[in-house]
């Protein structure tokens, strides 16, 4: 990888030889990785790769079976209980591919569960929250929506609250898995342009994701996961290739240049 | 989402109503006593028949019936959350199967009401712990593993219950039935459930909101700095607990637990203010006791002189309320 600027902070994420198996699957072995402040990765591969499981595990939400982990310098999978999970929920926001409402709630209730790691055990959301969470609904264009009922949403909205809950939390490392699922394709480019903006404000992104490319135009980054325990991890302009994602795929596919962007199609 | 102010002046109101409720379960009954005179009588103001009945019959009782209410909508509070199901109920791991099961062994072998209500509680603890050891295993948890072995569990209780049934003489099936069916007449001091009670809300209350997020799912939650397999295994023992003391003073009453919660969840969804526990658990128990104590005291006069066991009373109200509410609830998407 690229030499950096020594910087004081640890990075947003890293890994060293890290291994990652599932269900007698591995994933990735002696996988060297470091996501820092500004940057935005994506995450491909095919169905069943472990993009996903990849995922999970940096977020702490499944353990490593080998390998040093650490997220802003909390070591995995320690700090995924405790005291330590708390502090580790204020830095790092993680988007689960599958949302469930179990409950009714109003839109508004939903997002203001993002503002939980930062408030202690005995406060009330505050103004200041609810400002926070009605920004956040604006900005994934569901202004008007704080009073409607969560399972009165339609999957592509439900998407876009799950997204607005995640900025409510206001981490530092996005983890976003398939954060592109059920939109269409203007909210697609709205919502990968907002998390743009957080990775050039500071943040940093890790998105698992289907299109190429997509991932070229708004991923500076990319880790590819070929299944057998391979992974590729480098800057977008040279990892996102047609002849690693023929691979990748195990589907001929084919380079198309337009206006500045690289789109893949299927030859 | 209610604000910190409103929520304390929803749980004041309902302060009021369980003192209302005391009242007329006070008041009421064979011996009718004036508003007044239970008042005087409950400040010790006051000698005679009608203070005597207040303070050494209808006020034990009275106690218990709001405890046990409190304890069972509390308990069916908290499996509705951990179970993710707001049609989940305190009994439905087999708690009260397992009480059921100890009580019943002990009327059987003709053992005293203390000794009863020992092995009531001896078989709650049993069962609950066979259930967490069972649905734990090797593995964690999962909820289905969990719902499944409860409802095991609680199918083994019923057959080991109609055994009993079964070959209990006669003279003693009707003490048996209205065990099973929740009565209040049985229960000795109301202290023990009260004290629970109040302890259960003490200890649950720092966490509301981290059950909230545990309501979400454990993804959610986990991803949002709750440690979840302790906050779960912490509201099922406690859940269990609550509902072995509530089924232990007074016998298995159905229905408190599962219709006081989801109707306080539906008002409060319907006041806009979502699911939030915060304000449900602490309204839940505060409602559930009042609700216990009115049918309570109905069930000593609906046909006087004799008693119906308040169980029947809360199933016989309890189905059509949940049944009507079931059909009112809004459309989703599928």
């Amino acid at each position: 990888m690229n030499a950096r600027e020594p910087t004081v902070n640890p990075p947003l994420l890293e890994a060293i030889q890290l291994e990652v198996n599932i269900g007698g699957h591995r994933i990735c072995r002696n996988l060297d990785w470091r996501v820092d402040a500004g940057e935005s990765w994506a995450i491909l591969g095919r169905n069943g790769a472990g993009k996903s499981t990849l995922l999970a595990t940096t977020a702490g939400l499944r353990s490593q079976h080998s390998g040093r982990l650490s997220v802003a310098g909390l070591a995995l999978p320690h700090a995924s209980a405790g005291a330590a999970a708390r502090a580790m929920a204020r830095v790092r926001g993680y988007l689960s591919q599958h949302q469930i409402d179990p409950f009714a709630s109003t839109v508004m209730e939903s997002v203001l569960v993002g503002r939980h790691p930062h408030l202690g055990r005995w406060d009330w959301e505050s103004a200041d929250d609810r400002r926070i969470a009605g920004a956040a609904l604006t900005e994934v264009d569901l202004g008007g929506f704080a009073e409607r009922e969560v399972q009165t949403l339609s999957g592509g909205e439900r998407q876009r609250l799950a997204v607005a809950q995640l900025l409510a939390q206001e981490p530092l490392l996005y983890l976003l898995d398939e954060p592109l699922t059920h939109l269409d394709l203007s909210h697609q480019v709205a919502v990968m342009e907002l998390f743009a903006r957080r990775a050039a404000a500071g943040a940093a992104i890790v998105a698992v994701l289907h299109d190429p490319g997509f991932a070229a135009r708004y991923c500076r980054q990319a880790l590819l996961l070929f299944g057998d325990g391979e992974c590729l991890a480098g800057a977008a302009d040279e990892v996102i290739t047609a002849t690693n994602l023929t691979r990748l795929y195990g589907h001929p596919l084919r380079e198309l240049r337009a206006d500045g962007d690289r789109w893949f199609v299927p030859c | 989402m209610p604000t910190r102010r409103r929520a304390l002046v929803i749980l004041a109101l309902l302060v009021l109503l369980a003192a209302a409720s005391l009242l007329a379960a006070l008041m009421t009954g064979s011996f009718a006593v004036a508003p007044g005179a239970v008042l005087r009588a409950l400040s010790g103001g006051a000698d005679g028949v009608g203070t005597d009945v207040v303070l050494n019959l209808r006020l034990p009782r009275a106690l218990a019936a709001f405890a046990c209410g409190g304890l069972l909508a509390l308990a069916g509070a908290l499996m509705q959350v951990l179970l993710r199901n707001p049609l989940a109920d305190p009994y439905v791991l087999g708690i009260s199967g397992g009480a059921a099961v100890g009580a019943l062994s002990a009327m059987l072998a003709g053992l005293t009401l203390a000794v009863m209500n020992l092995a009531a509680f001896a078989g709650a603890l049993a069962a609950m712990l066979l259930v967490f050891g069972l649905a734990h295993g090797d593995s964690s948890w999962t909820r289905s593993r969990l719902l499944l072995t409860g409802v095991i569990v609680a199918a083994g209780c019923g057959a080991i219950i109609a055994l009993i049934l079964t070959i209990a003489p006669d003279e003693g099936l009707r003490g048996m039935l209205f065990w099973l069916m929740g009565d209040l007449g049985q229960a000795i001091s109301p202290w023990p459930a009260l004290v629970v009670l109040t302890l259960g809300l003490i200890v649950t209350l720092p966490f509301a909101r981290e059950l909230n997020l545990l309501a979400r799912g454990d993804t959610l939650a986990h991803a949002l700095g709750v440690s979840v397999d302790p906050l779960k295994h912490g509201i099922y023992l406690l859940a269990s607990l609550l509902t072995a003391v509530a089924v232990t003073t007074a016998g298995s009453i159905g229905f408190i637990g599962l219709v006081v919660p989801h109707l306080v969840r539906l008002a409060m969804i319907k006041l806009g203010w979502g699911n939030d526990q915060r304000l449900l658990l602490p309204a839940a128990a505060l409602a559930g006791g009042s609700l216990l104590l009115l049918a309570d005291t109905l069930s000593r006069i609906v046909i006087a002189p004799q008693q119906l066991p308040v169980g029947v009373l809360t199933a016989l109200l309890g189905v059509p309320v949940f049944l009507f509410l079931l059909g009112r609830q809004p459309n989703e998407r599928p």
